[in-house]
């Protein structure tokens, strides 16, 4: 059979095409040398060096917080838009709602950036808030973008799930504010945990929106990864880079085992 | 199970014309867009009746039952309940409770917390609360699962989790729909029993939705039969199989022979109808019927008499050949086809061992007495 050897040998250039880079990256982050293409023995020297980079630290503990509040406000905006938009059966302008939910995913980010900074330019200059542009600006700006996700995948769990059982809350006696919390929240609480990570690793990896809305003493990491590898790749960069990767992946499995374990239990 | 006096099962109290019904649906319509699934249905049930709705797929039970429950609002018509208008008052507000087709447990919460959600939110304390629990695990034989999972119990024990918690709150009426249908058919006859004893415990007025005819017959005091949004006939399950009122209702329960005439003279004691397949037939005389209008007489397989020899005692016979025949053990079932091709359905109880049983291709007279022909007119 021809197949049995094509699938394989396509399946493995495809997986190389795509991680041999971040394999190749992890594999120099523990490079002696500081030359990025010239292997000198193994070392963690650059993890050492990165710890006594204040600059990059900072910006580590800022993209964190960022992302943690973007990925919370996120997940409570786009799990009410979902919510509205399942539930509340036709209402005017649901179409129109629906498409704008979703925009922010097909939207060029660059777009998606320029268009927050004139809205915070304009809305200074009229209401005086947000004051200038931080960290605040980057979590409102990332907030918006990642909502969509989360409203995606908020959506089609509440589709999934079987509407009886909040009748069956209120049939119970449950007014509807109890029967969101007591029972839609809970069921749909894994896919919820799985937006909130979705969120938070699109609002950390994020360069383009936050270069926009951010303002001094709030760039992100990848702010200033950037600007350090415009003048010349170093290894500890290489370093951060593993360890960014370690979250991401961790975040990743923890998404997808939550979501595959709910949809097993849930018949 | 000792049987309460008090039941409506044994008080029939739908045959006393003043007798004070305790849900009254009245002329009630729902419409989706320019769909309507109930049409202008007006129902009376009785206080501890096991009302039984019975119809084919989407045929607009399972709205009816949600407008009682308060999950649709009907378009047009009142529903009231122990005398109380049912109009603007929500679902978590109603003395009814549901028990859903598929069961709609919480699957985050045990079988205990299922249980007694609705008696906390009802306002009993916990302790009080759990009793009432322990009560319902009780009744319904589960009280080693408590602390268990919806999704760790067999369908069977979810079925009885979703009546323990419906019935925990004592409602004044108990909507099911088809609160039997996931279950297979072994478990589903046991179970249809349990649910009769139970409600005869406890005396809660039962509204059960069903397409399945048997389970019909063996749980209700009544049956409505119900097709394209309209109930088209109310009765005990005995009315209902001996005396159908219609075409449909004949054919949808059990099985029956239809034979189309046109009706004869009207006359004092017996009537005359003219029909195709088995020349004129002597039937009882039937009020309301105009000379040479279309009627259709239905007689059940099992009042048809088969026999070998003619039978001329017997007003109405017809000579055939045996075209098929099955064997079930205390009976058999024949297709009988008579000289112009038309086929008669006749069951036959196997009583005796002695006879030799009539067979394939044996010519046979088929006889059928009058009293035993229900005229219909629809
Ligand atoms: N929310 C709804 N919107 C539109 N049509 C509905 C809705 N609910 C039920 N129907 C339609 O009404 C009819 C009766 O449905 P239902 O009462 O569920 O039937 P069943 O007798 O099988 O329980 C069906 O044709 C169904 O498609
Ligand atoms: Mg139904």
């Amino acid at each position: 059979m021809k197949r049995g050897w094509f699938l394989p040998i396509v399946a493995t250039l495809g997986f190389a095409f795509l991680y041999a880079p971040i394999v190749s990256l992890v594999i120099f982050s523990f490079n002696e040398s500081r030359l990025v293409t010239v292997w000198g023995g193994f070392s963690t020297r650059w993890y050492g060096e990165l710890l006594d980079d204040g600059q990059m630290l900072g910006a580590a503990w800022i993209s964190l917080k960022v992302g943690a509040w973007a990925a919370s406000i996120a997940t409570v905006m786009g799990t009410l838009a979902a919510f509205v938009l399942t539930r509340f059966g036709k209402f005017r302008g649901k179409l129109l709602m629906t498409g704008m939910i979703t925009a922010p995913l097909v939207m060029p980010e660059v777009i998606i950036g320029l268009s927050l900074l004139l809205l915070f330019v304009a809305m200074e200059g009229v209401l005086g808030w947000p004051a200038g542009r931080g960290m605040l600006t980057v979590i409102i700006a990332h907030a918006t973008f990642t909502a969509a996700y989360v409203a995606v995948i908020a959506q089609s769990r509440l589709r999934d799930m079987d509407e009886s059982l909040e009748e069956a809350a209120r049939d119970l006696g449950a007014g509807p504010v109890r029967v969101f919390f007591d029972i839609t929240l809970p069921v749909i609480a894994p896919a919820l945990v799985s937006g909130w990570l979705l969120a938070f690793t699109l609002s950390l990896d994020d360069l383009v929106i936050a270069s926009f809305v951010s303002g001094p003493g709030a760039s992100t990491l990848p702010m200033v990864i950037f600007s350090k590898v415009r003048l010349g790749v170093s290894p500890d960069v290489n370093a951060l880079a593993t360890i960014i990767i370690g979250i991401v992946a961790l975040a990743v499995t923890v998404a997808g085992v939550l979501l595959m374990r709910q949809s097993k239990r849930m018949r | 199970m000792t049987s309460n006096p008090a039941l409506a099962a044994n008080t029939k109290p739908w045959r006393d014309p003043a007798a004070k019904p305790f849900i009254s649906i009245r002329n009630v319509t729902k419409r989706f867009g320019d769909f309507t699934a109930v049409d202008d249905v007006s129902l009376d049930v009785y206080r501890s009746e096991l009302f039984c709705l019975l119809g084919g797929s989407g045929c607009g039970k399972s709205t009816l039952l949600r407008m009682l429950s308060g999950f649709e609002t009907p378009t047009a018509g009142q529903i009231l309940i122990d005398g109380q208008d049912m109009a603007g008052v929500p679902a978590d507000k109603r003395p009814t409770n549901m028990m859903f087709q598929s069961y709609a447990l919480f699957p985050h919460m045990s079988v205990e917390k299922n249980i007694a959600y609705g008696l906390l939110r009802e306002g009993k304390s916990k302790a009080e609360a759990y009793e009432r629990v322990g009560e319902m695990l009780k009744l319904v034989k589960l009280e080693k699962f408590a602390s268990r999972k919806p999704h760790q119990l067999s369908g069977g024990q979810r079925q009885r989790v979703a009546l323990a918690r419906a019935l925990a709150k004592q409602p004044k009426l108990l909507l099911l729909d088809e609160p039997l249908g996931a279950l297979d058919k072994k478990l589903r006859e046991e179970t249809q029993f349990e649910l009769v004893n139970i409600q005869e415990t406890l005396g809660v007025t039962f509204i059960v939705v069903t397409h399945d005819q048997d389970e019909a017959m063996t749980l209700a005091t009544r049956i409505g039969v119900m097709t394209e949004g309209v109930i088209t006939q109310v009765g005990e399950p005995r009315e209902i199989y001996e005396t159908p009122k219609s075409r449909f209702v004949a054919d949808f329960i059990g099985s029956v022979n239809l034979i189309e005439g046109k009706a004869g003279p009207a006359a004092p004691d017996l009537m005359r109808v003219e029909t195709d397949d088995l020349g004129p037939v002597v039937v009882p005389p039937t009020a309301g019927l105009t000379q040479g209008q279309t009627v259709w007489l239905a007689i059940r397989p099992e009042r048809v008499w088969l026999t070998r020899e003619p039978r001329p005692d017997i007003a109405n016979s017809v000579p055939g050949v045996v075209q098929d025949m099955g064997y079930v053990g205390h009976m058999s079932s024949y297709v009988v086809r008579l000289a112009n091709g038309r086929l008669i359905r006749v069951t036959q109880a196997n009583e005796s061992r002695r006879d030799t049983p009539i067979t394939w291709d044996e010519q046979v007279h088929v006889g059928f007495e009058p009293s035993d022909f229900r005229v219909l007119t629809q």
